[in-house]
Formats: C-alpha cells, structure tokens, sequence
C-alpha cells in the first residue's frame, strides 16, 4: 500500500515494523550524518538514500512532495550565501561598492557553500519527514512520557488535532464555495474564515480535554516500561544507524570526506571519498531489504 | 433490588451564564445491569445528566450545582471525573474528538496506562476489549482512516477497557449511518447481556434503541417527566409528549389499537392477534413493492421531461486518481417541483453526487446540466458561520423566509441545532430562489420535532416549484419530505422510484412503519399506515382492503 497522506500511518514496511525507539535513534544517526559532512559527493547518495528508504517505506510519493515544498528554501539559501559572504575568491560578478555591505563581489565559492548548506537543509527535511511518516508517533511520545507524562501527552494531543483541523478548514471552505455567489475573496475573507478555523479548534479542544478527564488524564502516572522482544528490523535499524553514525565521525575525522569551499573549493576525491559515500548508501538501504513480518 | 451504581439525588444544574437550568429536581436510580434509554427533545437536559453523572459536571463545566449524585458509592462532588472514570465509561457523539492517540492499540492503552495499571495488565486489558468489541483487526490502525462507526466503536473501547460497571452514551449514533448505528447498539446489547454493564444512552431515534431498554427516563425541561418501562414510556408519550413517540407507537395511537408497541416485531404480532394483519403478515405482498422499485430508472431517464430539467446528469463517473470509481456512468433526470431522497450506505457516492450538481467537483466523464444555481447544504451546518452575529450570515428576507429574523443579532453558534440549520438553509438559498436545493444528511442529531419542520419547509420549496434532492440515511424523514427516493450502491443507482415503492420494499431502507405493515399500499407514515388498518376494521368493507393492496 502507498501513502500519500503527511501523517503516520501504520503501512507494510520494515521501517514501520521497527520499534519507535529505534526508528527514531536511526532517524537520528542520518540527521547527525547530514551535518557532519559537508562533502556533495557523500551528501548526495545519502540524499539518494533517503528516498530510497522512503519508497521501502511506501512513502515515497509524499516524500517528493515534502522535498517540494523545502526546495523552496534552496534558492534562498543560496542567494543569501551568495550575497552576504565575503570568503570566495573566485568572483564571477561584481556589484560595486554596497555601503555599509562593502564591495559586492558575488563568488563561485559563495555559491557552492550555499548551495552544500541547502542540499543539507533538505536532506534534514527529508530525513524528519520521513521519520513522521513511518515511526509511530504514539510510540515515541509514550517513550518521552516515562519522563513527562503530561507534556508528552499534550504533544499527542496536538499531533492529534492536526489532521482534524485540518479537514475541519477543508470543509469549511468548501462551505464557503456553496454560498451564492461563492466564498467571499480578499482578506477579510480569510480573515472571517481563519477566525471560525480557530474558533471551532476551541470547541474540538474542549472536546477533547473532556474526553481526556474521563479517561483519567488527571490522575495520570508514568506509563509503565514495555520489554518487547527485539524483532529482526528493530536489529537491522539498530546496527544501521551505528553504521551511518560510524561512517560519518569517520569520514569526519578520516578527512575522507573533506570539503572546504573557502577560499578556494577543495575536496578530497580518494577511494575512500567513494567508499565512504557507497558504504552509507547501503547502510541506509539495506535495512529495507529484508521484508519478512512487516505486515501491519 | 441491589444497591444503585449511580444515583441522583435532587439534583439541579445550571451552566455558567445560563438563564435556565439545565437539570431541575433530578431523582433517580441506575442498578447494576440495567438498559436506560434516556429520551427528551435537544435542549432538555440528557447530554447535562450523563456530564452530571460522569463528574464532567460540575467539576469540568463549573456553573452552579445543588443535590447530589454518587457513582458506585463516590460523591461526584469530592471526586473528579478522573477517578470516577474507573466506574463509568463515557461517550460522546462526534467520535473524532473522542480519539486522542494515533494509533488504536495507543487509544486502547491510554486510560489504562493513565491509571497505572502495569505492562501486562494494558496488554491484556487491549487485547480483551478488542476482542469484545470485535475490533482486533484494527488495532494497529491509524485512527484518522477509521470509517465514523469503527471510530465510535473504538471509542467505546477506549471508554470500557477499564471494564467499568456503568457505560454512559451521548447520542453515540447520531453521526453513523444506520448500519453502523444497529451495529453499535447491538453491540451494546451484548455488553449489558453477557456481562451486566449498565448502559445509559441518549438518544433521538428512539425506536432503534427501545426494544432493548429496561427502562425509559424522559427529560423534559431539565426534569424527570417520565421514568418507567418502555411500554409504559410510549403511554405517556402519546398523551403528554407526541414528539416522543416511536413511528410504530404513533400508528397504534392514530389506528385506535391499545397498547404501544416496542418494536416491530411486537406491534405485527399486535396487529395480527387483532385481525389486522395476516397470518404471515403481508410479507407475500412485500416483494411486489420490492420487485416494481427501480423499475422506473430507464423509462424516467429515457423520456424528456415535460416540465424541462432542473439537473440531468448523463453518464456522470467520478474517478479518483490512484483511487477507485466514486461515481459509476450516473443517469439521473430531476424536474422542478420535484423532491428526491438520495439514500445508500456510506461511501456510496450520496455526498459525491451532491457535490457535483453544486458544480464543487467535474465530473471524470460525463455530462451535467442544470436549470439554474444548485443550492447545496453541506452536512454540518455550523461550517457555513464565519460571523458574530446572524445578519451577517445572511440577508433579512432569507432569515424571515425560514423564520429567524427574531435572531437576526444573535451568534449562530447559541442557536439550537433545528435553528442552525435554518440558518444554514437560508445562507445558501439566499438571493433568488435556486431552482435545485441539495441537502447533504440535514437530519444528524436533529429530534423529531425538528425533522417535522424541516421536512415541511422542504416540501414548501418544492410546492414553489425548487427541485429538491436530500441524501439521507433517515428512511423516516425521506418518506415525510420525498415523494421519489434513489438509491445508490458503490456508485451506482440501483434503484429509483416513487419513496411508497422503494421505501417499502426494504429492510434498511424502510420506515418502521413500512416494516410492520409488510410495506402494504405503500403506507410509510404512521398516518398511512392508520388509514390502511382502519379500512381493515370489523364491519369495514372488504374493497377498501383489496384496494389498498393493490
């Protein structure tokens, strides 16, 4: 089954199949990757990774939708790199004296840099995109209420109105659309509509926290500790995020991975630059290729 | 008798601001293992006695509270609803707001694991209303994909994995199609047989509910006026609270034949012990009715209309990307002054068909033509009100034309669910009237007195000459407003006739009227129903029966 929904839902896949805890040390492991490593030619295959991961997850098609809206972030990040930075010797444009900004020499290097950090800034967009989808998040709150019940719960409860305010706005503006002469446009408008989004979230809010007193909400204690049995995916996430964690701190240290883009762009391009970009592509991977018990 | 589980004693209530009180006077018992049907118009006080009863009230809704009531010998006002939540289960109508975790394994878990209750003890406590409630193959589903029934019906196991003694329901039904609605209700009736919960449930549609309550306790104006066992219950309705009645109590009461009855299986047996029904009733009679619905689908759509078309849709598919066929090749030809009931399962396409007369969907392939502006009323009615004050919903004469320019400065959100409806009719039909009025389920929650003026204003709009379409679940209200019922299946209309064949002809598709009299002459109303019976009185003349058969 594939899903196209921004929410988590329970679907066929070893990911799903892992323990909240492990998902999320895995999801983990990734983000830490993404922001040790600044070299594009590891960057990109763990990117590539990543959605590898997410079609084995049965998300894929959300995750480009994801990646859609953050590539909206990528053009900025890179003009303001481009603009702000002073470090690059390589100038392709020259914009004269800006003032107080001094001279406005655009370089080569600046676009690079920036174009790393936004690849980097996508690729933890991913990666937590990813992590909503298909690590149960009930599990992972009920990880966090053994050390605060009632804050956990309340994030619960917030994840929780999310899809339900938002099908109630839905319906709202299709309402809207049935009024003679259509939904009133402009910004009042949307003013009027916005208002009665957050006026009826107040009613589903009491709602809800009536539900929660009667189910003992304030008395609540800490949830008690499950011991389940380590299935063979919570295993293979386990050891792949140990792996992608390894690889990084040692790209890192190795200078495997090396990449300075100021003054000058220089990069390490050994074998071990490659073998350290193969090694996390399938250490991200891998953990899908086993889909024995999945089924939800 | 044992001790009571729950127990009222003078109990009064007011909500904070209110000008009247919600519970007056208020003295009642629950014991253990008893079925409480709760019955009384919108605005008399059951939703505020089960919040009483539970200690949402007065400790969640503060106001000012007199009496007292105990559950399982706790005083709600030194306990909070927290603890009391360990005796009784509570729940309400809309299921979305009931569930608050992601998944329905979490959902289940919660209000144990909220209490305290060990590992094992939560994994056992799931594992066992799952299956009780016949919910086990959902509990490692997302909440937010559950169809409305299984939302409800894992709310309900929310409220009883604690297993409490007592569970309280708020028209638990009122937002499910019938189906899921029966379903829920038997469910609840095995509950009560099998293990001795007591069961305490609001509701509108009483006679879904009646045949398997112990008791009756009627609330009118915040007071008991009633509170005695369900025959006893219809005696007083059809003298002091007509409104009450059950469609089967109403026909006896108009046929002049004693003693209300329960169901429908107890009023044919009433019927037949007095000569007024045959020995196998008139079920011989029922698949005539059956067999001429839906034989009119071809000839209606293949003749032009000789008033013209208010909405034709010819060969109408919906096709979802990625997704199944929600619309399959609909025919469907409405004339102005006409009132067709959309009926179906959920999912059949009710909703769908609606919106693409109101031109908010196209259609994948097909064509729709309409004689004017579709007017289309969405199912909750408070999705139209963006404003503080009615005027601003809608212009003065529409308000005056559905009776609320008395409300003109009021919010729409004080008004009671029969207003805001009207207020919702006249938002969307404000301006010249449309020639084709849609209504999408407009009877959700309503009670029946409500439903009556609906039904009426419905019927003046077609009289001036408006098409109306109402998508419906409520066979009763599509025989009070609808003179042609449809029925769609998985996209389809499979049937589609005059509502006196089609609403005959059915089990779930009928009225309860239709149901006891075998769907005879198209009788549907109680007031139908009592004309065919007295022609089937002693000394009647035997014409006036064969006639009605025939």
């Amino acid at each position: 089954m594939r899903s196209t929904s921004l929410f988590y839902r329970r679907l066929a896949s070893p990911l799903h199949a892992a323990r909240a805890s492990v998902g999320v040390a895995w999801v983990l492991s990734i983000t830490t990757a993404a922001v040790l490593l600044y070299h594009p030619l590891v960057l990109v295959p763990v990117f590539a990774a990543v959605l590898v991961a997410g079609a084995g997850a049965g998300v894929g098609r959300t995750l480009l939708r994801a990646l859609r809206f953050a590539a909206i972030v990528w053009v900025p990040i890179v003009l303001v790199n481009v603009v702000v930075s002073r470090d690059g010797l390589t100038v392709f444009a020259r914009l004269g004296d800006l003032g107080p900004f001094g001279q406005g020499n655009l370089t080569v290097e600046a676009v690079v840099y920036g174009a790393v950090i936004a690849l980097k800034v996508m690729l933890v967009v991913l990666v937590t995109t990813l992590a909503s989808l298909a690590v149960d998040p009930d599990e992972t709150l009920r990880l966090v209420r053994r050390v605060s019940f009632r804050s956990a719960l309340t994030a619960s409860l917030a994840t929780r109105l999310i899809p339900v305010l938002a099908a109630d706005a839905q319906r709202l503006a299709e309402a809207q659309r049935t009024r003679p002469g259509g939904a009133r446009g402009g910004t009042r408008g949307r003013v009027a509509l916005v208002r009665a989004v957050v006026a009826g979230s107040l009613d589903r809010a009491a709602d809800v926290a009536a539900t929660l007193e009667v189910r003992g909400f304030a008395s609540a204690s800490r949830p008690p500790r499950r011991r389940p049995p380590l299935s063979r995916h919570d295993l293979a996430f386990a050891v792949s995020a140990v792996a992608v964690l390894a690889l990084a701190i040692l790209a890192r240290v190795s200078g495997a991975a090396r990449f300075d883009a100021y003054p000058e762009i220089h990069a390490a391009f050994g074998l071990g630059t490659f073998a350290i970009a193969a090694a996390l592509f399938a250490a991200i991977v891998l953990p899908f290729a086993d889909r024995r018990g999945i089924e939800p | 008798m044992s001790a009571p589980l729950l127990s009222f004693r003078g109990v009064g209530y007011r909500y904070p601001g209110a000008s009247a009180p919600a519970l007056q006077d208020v003295d009642l018992d629950i014991h253990p293992g008893e079925f409480c049907l709760l019955a009384g118009l919108s605005g008399h006080g059951k939703s505020t006695l089960l919040r009483a009863a539970c200690g949402l009230v007065p400790h969640f809704h503060g106001g000012t509270f007199a009496g007292a009531v105990t559950l399982a010998g706790l005083d709600t006002r030194e306990h909070g609803p927290a603890h009391l939540g360990e005796f009784a289960g509570v729940l309400f109508q809309d299921p979305e707001t009931q569930l608050v975790t992601s998944t329905v394994r979490a959902e289940l878990a919660l209000g144990l694991e909220s209490r305290g209750h060990g590992a094992a003890a939560v994994a056992r406590g799931v594992e066992e209303v799952a299956l009780a409630l016949g919910i086990d193959g959902l509990l490692d589903r997302s909440t937010h994909e559950l169809s409305g029934g299984e939302q409800q019906r894992v709310a309900l196991g929310a409220a009883l994995a604690g297993r409490p003694p007592l569970v309280l329901l708020d028209e638990p039904t009122s937002q499910l199609d019938p189906v899921a609605g029966d379903e829920l209700v038997g469910l609840l009736r095995r509950l009560n047989q099998e293990w001795e919960i007591a069961v305490v449930i609001s509701e509108h549609r009483l006679e879904r509910v009646l045949s398997a309550a112990d008791r009756v306790i009627a609330l009118e104006r915040g007071r008991v006026a009633c509170d005695g066992d369900p025959a006893a219950f219809l005696g007083w309705a059809t003298d002091a609270a007509p409104p009450l009645q059950t469609p089967a109590a109403r026909l006896f009461a108009l046929a002049g034949v004693e003693g209300a009855p329960v169901g429908v299986r107890q009023a044919r047996a009433a019927l037949r012990s007095a000569g007024l029904l045959g020995e196998f009733g008139s079920r011989h009679e029922q698949p005539r009715a059956a067999r001429h619905a839906g034989k009119r689908s071809r000839p209606r759509l293949a003749r032009r209309s000789t008033r013209g078309a208010a909405l034709r849709m010819r060969g109408v598919w919906h096709e979802l990307r990625d997704g199944p066929a929600v619309l399959r090749g609909v025919d469907l030809l409405v004339e102005p002054g006409e009132t067709l009931a959309l009926m179906g399962r959920n999912g059949a396409g009710k909703s769908t068909l609606l919106r693409h007369a109101a031109g908010l969907l196209a259609p994948t392939r097909g064509r729709i033509e309409t004689g004017g502006r579709v007017a289309l009323l969405l199912q909750n009615p408070g999705d139209y009100f963006v404003h503080e004050r009615v005027i601003e919903e809608a212009p003065l004469d529409a308000l005056e034309r559905v009776g609320l320019a008395w409300a003109a400065e009021r919010n729409p959100r004080d008004l009671s669910g029969g207003e805001r409806q009207r207020l919702a009719l006249a938002i969307v039909t404000a301006g010249d009237p449309p020639p084709v009025l849609a209504l999408d389920e407009p009877t959700r929650g309503m009670d029946r007195a409500a439903k009556a003026e609906l039904a009426a204003e419905l019927r003046a709009r077609a009289h001036a000459g408006a098409a109306v379409i109402v998508a419906t679940h409520d066979p009763e209200f599509a025989a009070a407003c609808a003179d042609r019922a449809v029925l769609l299946a998985d996209g389809r209309v499979i049937a589609d006739g005059s509502a006196a064949e089609l609403l005959a002809g059915g089990w779930y598709f009928a009225t309860e009227t239709a149901r006891i009299l075998g769907g005879e002459a198209g009788a549907l109303l109680p007031e139908q129903g009592a004309d065919l019976l007295a022609g089937r009185r002693p000394g009647t003349h035997d014409a006036v029966i064969t006639g009605a058969r025939t």
